[in-house]
C-alpha cells in the first residue's frame, strides 16, 4: 500500500469542500465563488499529476472564463435572491438517493479491481513543446473541429441571448 | 489502495457531488455548476489515467483533457445564454416552475 502524500489529501480535501459548497450554499453568488474553489483545486490535481499545460488550461478556461461567466449569469438573472420556498427542488430526496446510489457503486468499483497500472513511480515529463507538435500533426483534425466547435458556440451563444425586438427578426 | 484509486475516488467523489447538485437543486444556474462539476471529475479521471498509464508520452489522455475542456467552455457559454433567454421569457430561472411543456 502506498501512502497517499500530504499534498494529495490537502488538495482533494480543499477540492471535494468546494464542490460541495458549490452545490449546498444558499447564496447562488457564494456557489460561484465555491465553485471557484473547487476549479482552482482540481487545476492543482492536474499540476499535481505533472499535467502543467492541462492544469493551466483549466485555470484559464475555468477560473477565467466559465466562472466570470456563471457569475454574469446569476447577477443577470438576479438569481442571487433566495426564493421563499427554498432553494432545493422538489423532489430533493430522491435525487439525493440517486447520487448516493452512483458514488457507491463507483467506489465500490475503484476499490475491487485496484487497478495496478505499470507506470506508477515514474513521473512523465511533457514539454510545451511536445503538445504543439501533437497538436499540429497527430490530433489537427480534432483542432480543426474543435475550432469550428467554437466558433459556432460563440455565434449561437449571441444569437440565443441576443434581444429580440418586438416584431423585428 | 494505489495513488491512482485516490486519484479516481476523488474524481468518483467530485462527480457525485455534481450530480446531487444537478439533481437538487430548483436554480438552472445551479444546475449548470453541477454538470461542470461532472465534467471537471472526467478530466480528472483522464488525466489521471495518462499519468499512471503505460504510455503516457502518446499524451492521448491530456489531449482528450484538453478537447474536453474546450468542449465544456462551449457547452458553458450556450447553457448560460439559454438560462438567460428562458429568464427573459419566464422571468425565472426556478426549474420547478417550468412545466408548460408537460405532457
Amino acid at each position: 500500500m502506498l501512502p497517499m502524500s500530504l499534498a494529495f489529501l490537502f488538495i482533494s480535501a480543499l477540492t471535494v469542500a468546494g464542490g460541495l459548497a458549490a452545490v449546498a450554499l444558499k447564496n447562488t453568488v457564494h456557489c460561484a465563488l465555491a465553485l471557484t474553489v473547487a476549479f482552482a483545486g482540481l487545476a492543482l490535481l492536474f499540476l499535481d499529476l505533472g499535467a502543467q499545460f492541462a492544469g493551466f488550461a483549466q485555470i484559464l478556461v475555468y477560473i477565467g472564463a466559465v466562472a466570470i461567466l456563471v457569475v454574469f449569469a446569476i447577477l443577470l438573472t438576479r438569481g442571487s435572491e433566495t426564493p421563499k420556498d427554498g432553494v432545493y427542488s422538489k423532489h430533493w430526496p430522491a435525487g439525493l438517493v440517486i447520487a448516493a446510489a452512483v458514488f457507491a457503486v463507483l467506489g465500490w468499483a475503484i476499490l475491487s479491481s485496484a487497478p495496478q497500472l505499470p507506470n506508477a513511480s515514474v513521473a512523465p515529463t511533457v514539454t510545451v513543446l511536445q503538445i504543439g507538435q501533437a497538436l499540429m500533426t497527430r490530433y489537427v483534425l480534432p483542432l480543426e473541429i474543435i475550432a469550428v466547435l467554437l466558433t459556432a458556440a460563440l455565434i449561437g451563444a449571441v444569437i440565443v441571448a441576443m434581444h429580440e425586438k418586438e416584431g423585428a427578426r | 489502495m494505489t495513488p491512482l484509486s485516490g486519484f479516481l475516488l476523488v474524481a468518483a467523489l467530485i462527480f457525485s457531488i455534481g450530480l446531487a447538485g444537478a439533481l437538487t437543486r430548483r436554480n438552472a444556474i445551479l444546475v449548470l455548476i453541477g454538470i461542470e462539476l461532472m465534467l471537471n471529475a472526467a478530466n480528472l479521471n483522464l488525466i489521471a489515467f495518462w499519468r499512471y498509464g503505460p504510455h503516457p508520452e502518446a499524451l492521448t489522455g491530456m489531449m482528450f483533457a484538453i478537447f474536453s475542456i474546450a468542449v465544456a467552455a462551449a457547452e458553458a457559454a450556450v447553457g448560460l445564454g439559454l438560462v438567460i433567454q428562458v429568464h427573459r421569457h419566464a422571468h425565472s430561472t426556478d426549474l420547478d416552475a417550468m412545466n408548460r411543456m408537460k405532457g
